[in-house]
């Protein structure tokens, strides 16, 4: 298993937005080119630090959404209500400007496709973003592992990535994805409506028998839920992966 | 050196109260939920609080006994260290005077321990005389357990890490000693006036 | 009720400050109870108000962090050993 080559002191990097993407109605990603970037693992995350005019500092975490691609940094940011960091992120930043970014950071809840599977990836809102990394690193790769996403959103509207991901499960024989939208479905609507439960994952994911690879990702309470129903499954506690964002999300 | 961010201001209150809110200090009309551990989930069956005097000499209440006791309603302001700032919180709770009510100390301060193994100390000054109180009533409801409940010490002039949730004992000494927060480098005081966030300020 | 504690990656930048190195994906035994578990399994509680990792199997507190505007500091409380592969 490749080691993830960070050294020394987490340095602060001067990166430039290169593009912004409206990805829904309060989700954005920003892209970066960021000089002297390490290059990351898909799951990893970065923080981001905001300096104001009197020296005041905020900093934030955010997961990397690209897989490694030389010195571009991709993070998919959704809007906090009430936030410090987000609302700035995404109503302010204009391309050109520069922010200041320290990683990648998180060994630990990493995937590449040389490490096999199958993979079984759960995603309850903006923690689809570190796994989407993982899947688009999938996309490039010749490796063919399978992989079952199941990614839960409040609504089609809140749905990050929707498009790209039918897109992917159409061209790409060994991804499956299922989706749930818990509060509101379009009329022809054919995926599930309502909280990811047992039954949904025993529906959708690999039987416990192929050992698969997990990685959870989203609010604290979400994580929880998934985790122990896939434990309920008969999965390998040990061989599911989680990351909390904490209750509102990254 | 950090590279400002252009436009970027951060948390700007200029409506806030200026003498109401401590220096670094910002308003929320939030009440975050932050703790050191799991909350512990403690039956009023089982619920007791006790006051132990430096002479070794203990008086404990049941839930129903404390229940008994005189309450006050009070209004304050409160102050967390990690800079948020709740104007206006109301709670219900027994005065820590009228807990040491009877008992004889010439004890200088208060050490309190809570249920999840929580611990943190002052001055017995600033928790007498009207300025502290085990409170189990928020907002007009129960204290909820990621508050505190079923009871809390509720210490306002200080930050807010010394309202130790899930109070369990209050112990007089004649010695100071350092509780979970003071030992790990926090300011062993905690005056948010005087912005004492850390050991050595 | 779930607490709202986070995973051990949510210190993966304190861990790298420290020990000049990723850490989430290295084992660390509790003094506790025995148990041997990468950091990223831990379980975290950030801004309380300093941050708090903690065994995830016994819930002994490992590591208390405190970080000010000039220095960090790190209390090591009960780990028995961590262990960094070659």
């Amino acid at each position: 298993m490749e080691r993830t080559a960070v050294r020394g002191r987490l340095n602060w990097l001067v990166a430039e937005v290169v593009d912004l993407i409206d990805e829904t109605g309060t989700v954005k990603s920003i892209v970066l080119d960021c000089p002297d970037w390490p290059l990351h693992l898909p799951g990893q995350h970065v923080d981001i630090r905001l300096t104001a005019e009197d020296g005041y500092q905020a900093q934030r975490s955010y997961s990397i959404a690209n897989p490694p691609a030389g010195e571009k940094v991709v993070v998919t940011v959704e809007l906090v209500d009430d936030g410090e960091v987000s609302p700035y992120l995404i109503g302010e930043l204009a391309v050109g400007d520069q922010i200041e970014l320290r990683g990648p950071i998180g060994g630990y809840f990493v995937w590449t496709p040389e490490h096999g599977g199958p993979v079984q990836l759960v995603a309850g809102g903006s923690g689809l973003v570190p796994l989407m990394a993982m899947i688009r690193a999938l996309a490039e790769s010749d490796r063919q592992v399978p992989v079952r996403l199941l990614t839960s959103a409040r609504s089609r509207e809140t749905l990050i990535y929707g498009d790209e991901l039918r897109r992917l499960q159409s061209s790409l024989d060994n991804l499956e994805v299922a989706y749930t939208l818990t509060r509101a479905q379009p009329a022809d609507w054919q995926g599930y409506s309502r909280r990811v439960d047992q039954q949904m994952l025993a529906e959708t994911s690999w039987p416990a028998t192929e050992r698969p690879l997990g990685f959870v990702c989203g609010p604290t309470g979400f994580v929880e839920t998934v985790a122990a129903n896939l434990v309920a499954l008969g999965h390998d506690a040990a061989r599911i992966k989680t990351e909390r964002f904490g209750p509102s999300g990254g | 050196m950090a590279i400002i961010s252009r436009g970027f201001k951060g948390r700007r209150q200029e409506d806030a109260p200026r003498d109401r809110v401590p220096p670094g200090q910002y308003v929320t009309n939030d009440f975050p939920v932050l703790s050191a551990g799991p909350t512990p989930l403690i039956s009023l069956d089982k619920w007791s609080l006790s006051l132990t005097s430096e002479t070794g000499q203990t008086t404990s209440w049941t839930w129903d006994e404390f229940s008994a006791l005189p309450t006050e309603a009070i209004t304050v302001d409160i102050h967390c260290v990690t800079k948020w700032t709740k104007l206006d919180t109301s709670w219900e709770g027994v005065s820590v005077d009228t807990l040491l009510d009877g008992v004889q100390t010439s004890s200088g301060f208060l050490l309190v321990e809570s249920y999840d193994g929580y611990t943190t100390n002052l001055p017995l000054a600033d928790a007498t005389n009207g300025k502290a109180w085990v409170t189990h009533i928020y907002d007009g409801e129960p204290l909820r357990p990621e508050h505190g409940g079923p009871a809390r010490l509720l210490v306002p002039r200080l930050y807010l890490w010394k309202s130790a949730k899930w109070v369990r004992g209050l112990r007089l000494s004649s010695a100071d000693q350092r509780g979970f927060w003071e030992g790990y480098g926090y300011h062993n005081y905690g005056d948010p006036w005087k912005e004492q966030r850390y050991a050595g300020d | 009720m779930t607490d709202m504690h986070l995973d051990g990656n949510a210190l993966g930048a304190l861990f790298i400050d420290l020990f000049g190195q990723e850490m989430t994906d290295q084992n660390g035994c509790c003094d506790a109870c025995g148990a041997v578990n990468p950091f990223g399994r831990a379980v975290v509680y950030r801004d309380a108000p300093g941050d708090v990792m903690r065994c995830p199997d016994c819930g002994a507190v490992l590591i208390v962090a405190v970080r000010t505007e000039t220095r960090l500091r790190v209390s090591i409380q009960s780990l028995r050993w961590i262990e960094v592969l070659e």
